[in-house]
């Protein structure tokens, strides 16, 4: 039951057994958050730091929940309020930190690599909440696992991620992921936010959205950047919202079931219509409560490691 | 001072002198016999035994940076003249990416001065347009006369077409080749090159493509201008072919290549080390397999270390973040010799050219003679000396290189130039009594 490392820097590389080992640990822990006292003594005694250089609320809380329901005592770290404004190095930060005896740390940060290079310079295991455009594994484990709920298997099963795929950490860890769990993976996004070599990462790209509907036994719709810069990359959100918005009408012409996710915070009448927001809002509320157990089952499998 | 140089063996492509195990005495840092000496002529001698050892015109690294004036912490133009003779090389052309920057005879002139009582030559290379912003070409012939050698906006390419033309048309009054750095600005929001390895890493990319746009742009304007464009840090494979073919065609281009673009691909990001961060960033094996072809038929030709000293303050930190550039001067030889040479690439001879004859020639620069009476300016090279890169060891003020650690055989082992002589960590002036 226990994991091949002792940090959780992405899923690239993560071996199939890992994956299945925190999914049904999440599992055990879903059902926590089923009982009236949800919180467990697992972590008591261990310190977790949540070092997010760049504002996530929901993640941020997510994590922290977890923390606090495996009892571990969690100190937030956020860029406002810290050392960073003063000129302090990221390296020093961080040995200052880990000289409070800290045993995890959560990192958030804008640049990717940043968790690996944690794992040089300080002992905490590590957990990476997202850098850069890399990776955010636990956000992909609880898409896995609310699949998994969903539909009772990831093997065999068709799942194409639709959106922004070049500027998304949650697009590459669930291509690593999926693929690993033996799921068909494909893309689906206007041609320039899809990189260039994705195919090399064994990933069929479609640009046509009812193709991708129809094709598909899940969609993960990830969340459509709009601020300027992001918005470089296609003409306007309407002719977005047009060409690959997930509407009820697009979803009525195939006549079977498809499983939808979104990371979240929804751009309503944008990635998909309120309609159909809401007529999934079930799983997508669902993917936070998973949330929180995935994150218990990370910081379990890897505080109880040592 | 008389010094000998025993048992050596003399490669000078221009001067088409190669004799094996022969003796060279200099006298006063003055090139006094060459060939057999007589009882006399070693009386009171210094010897250096080199046998085994290649003697070489002094090696001449036509691209670096010495941060001098402006970043003195992270190099000055002393310490890069000595991490310069330590590496082999009596010779740099140094960029204008300074604080000022090169743009104004005064600080060609600070420059020049900086390096007067060095072994060293240092060129200055001046800015082609004003602050390098790309809108107003600089005093040109101001800073030809204080000592200028080419115009570059090196750090990026000369901004517009318009100001490219004039740059050229300008600079060729003076014979004076402009040196860019070719990256399409609008294209050159990135850390890393593009490929498979930028998306499995999620860092911004650099496509290929935006340096093989602006050598293609460069190229057309040297034709259109009858300019001479020498293309910098080349480091793609479509950029060796569109050399190639525009030399064919009779246009005045010539071009550089960096030991890391022939030495390692873009797997080495994978660490996410910032020593493996430069601009143009790290290719494919692709890219490696043309630029070898392009220095094997003379396409590339020189070898040019893109020497850019950075503090560990700034190199230390998240990659994207990190500036690009690597400390080159000290490995250049090492892993020229290693990967070329010894791996059956090119010849000593080629070498020699490419790290010595040629730069010399693109930057009007005399080429060091080997005859009586002449300056001894020499390099001397154990071909086949094994050794491991230590950046703790290095001259240079900073120590970002990616090669620490690595195994290298060949070394250039002393330099001699302007009266002066270093080897062995050591300084010997040869006019003293
Ligand atoms: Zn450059």
């Amino acid at each position: 039951m226990a994991l091949s490392s002792r940090h959780l820097l992405g899923l690239q590389g993560v071996p199939k057994e890992d994956i299945q080992t925190i999914l049904d640990t999440a599992n055990t822990f879903r059902e926590i958050l089923e009982r009236p006292i949800k919180k467990v003594p697992t972590l008591q005694g261990k310190t977790v730091v949540n070092l997010f250089y760049e504002s996530s609320t929901r993640t941020r809380i997510s994590f922290e929940l977890a923390e606090k329901r495996l009892s571990a005592d969690a100190i937030n770290f956020s860029i406002s309020g810290s050392s960073v404004s003063k000129g302090e190095t990221f390296k020093d930060t961080m040995k200052n930190i880990e000289a409070m005896k800290v045993d995890m740390v959560v990192v958030r940060h804008s640049a990717a690599g940043t968790p690996l290079y944690l794992t040089k310079i300080c002992n905490s295991n590590i957990i990476n909440a997202g850098d850069g455009t890399h990776e955010h594994p636990t956000q992909a484990l609880l898409d896995m696992y609310s699949i998994r709920q969903k539909i009772g298997r990831l093997e065999g099963l068709k799942i194409c991620i639709v959106g922004d795929i070049a500027h998304s950490r949650v697009a590459l860890s669930n291509i690593f992921g999926l693929k690993t769990m033996g799921v068909k993976v494909s893309v689906c996004g206007p041609s320039t936010m899809i990189p260039r070599d994705i195919k090399d990462l064994g990933v069929d790209v479609i640009y046509d959205i009812d193709e991708a509907i129809q094709e598909n036994d899940v969609l993960n719709v990830l969340r459509i950047q709009l601020e300027r810069k992001a918005r470089e990359y296609f003409p306007s959100i309407r002719e977005y919202a047009k060409y690959f918005g997930i509407t009820q009408e697009r979803l009525d012409k195939i006549g079977k079931d498809i499983l939808i996710l979104h990371p979240g915070p929804i751009n309503r009448g944008v990635e998909l219509s309120s309609e159909v927001a809401d007529g999934s809002s079930q799983i997508i509320l669902y993917q936070v409560t998973n949330g929180v157990a995935i994150r218990m089952a990370v910081l379990y499998l890897l505080g109880t490691l040592n | 001072m008389k010094i000998i140089l025993k048992n050596v063996d003399i490669i000078h492509p221009e001067d088409i002198v190669n004799l094996k195990g022969t003796s060279v005495l200099v006298d006063n840092g003055i090139i006094s016999k060459i060939g057999e000496l007589n009882q006399a002529e070693i009386r009171g001698a210094k010897e250096f035994d080199f046998s085994g050892k290649i003697l070489v015109p002094g090696l001449f690294d036509m691209h670096v940076h010495l941060r001098e004036p402006g970043r003195e912490d992270e190099e000055t133009v002393l310490t890069g003249c000595n991490s310069a003779a330590a590496g082999g090389f009596t010779g740099v052309a140094c960029m204008p990416n300074t604080e000022p920057d090169i743009d104004t005879a005064e600080v060609v002139k600070f420059i020049k001065e900086q390096a007067a009582n060095h072994l060293v030559d240092v060129y200055p290379v001046a800015a082609a347009s004003l602050g390098r912003k790309g809108e107003i070409i600089s005093p040109m012939a101001e800073l030809v006369e204080a000592g200028a050698v080419a115009f570059s906006d090196d750090g990026v390419a000369i901004r517009t077409s318009a100001v490219l033309r004039r740059a050229f048309e300008y600079a060729n009054m003076y014979n004076t080749p402009i040196i860019e750095h070719c990256e399409d600005e609008s294209l050159a929001d990135g850390a890393m090159n593009e490929g498979v390895n930028s998306t499995l890493l999620g860092l911004p990319a650099l496509a290929s493509v935006a340096e093989d746009i602006i050598v293609s742009r460069d190229i057309l304007m040297a034709e259109y201008t009858g300019g001479r464009i020498h293309i910098a840090h080349i480091s793609t494979k479509n950029s060796v072919n569109l050399v190639r073919d525009a030399k064919k065609k009779g246009i005045k281009v010539t071009a550089e290549v960096t030991p890391h673009h022939f030495t390692l691909t873009d797997d080495a990001v994978k660490s996410y080390d910032t020593n493996f961060k430069m601009n143009p960033p790290l290719r494919t094996q692709d890219d490696i397999i043309a630029i070898i072809k392009g220095i094997k038929d003379g396409t590339i030709d020189c070898i040019a270390s893109d020497h850019a000293p950075h503090s560990i303050e700034e190199k230390e930190t998240e990659f994207q973040f990190a500036p690009n550039g690597i400390v080159g001067l000290e490995t250049i030889v090492g892993l020229s010799s290693t990967e070329l040479l010894h791996k059956n690439k090119i010849s000593i001879e080629e070498l020699v050219n490419k790290l010595s004859i040629n730069p010399r020639r693109i930057l009007n620069i005399p080429i060091p003679k080997f005859e009586v009476g002449a300056v001894a300016n020499f390099t001397i090279i154990d071909p086949d000396l094994v050794w491991t890169v230590d950046v703790s060891k290095f001259k240079s003020k900073s120590k970002n290189s990616p090669f620490d650690k690595r195994l290298l055989t060949g070394k250039a082992i002393a330099v001699i130039n302007r009266k002066k002589m270093y080897a062995d960590n050591q300084w010997i002036d040869l006019v003293s009594a």
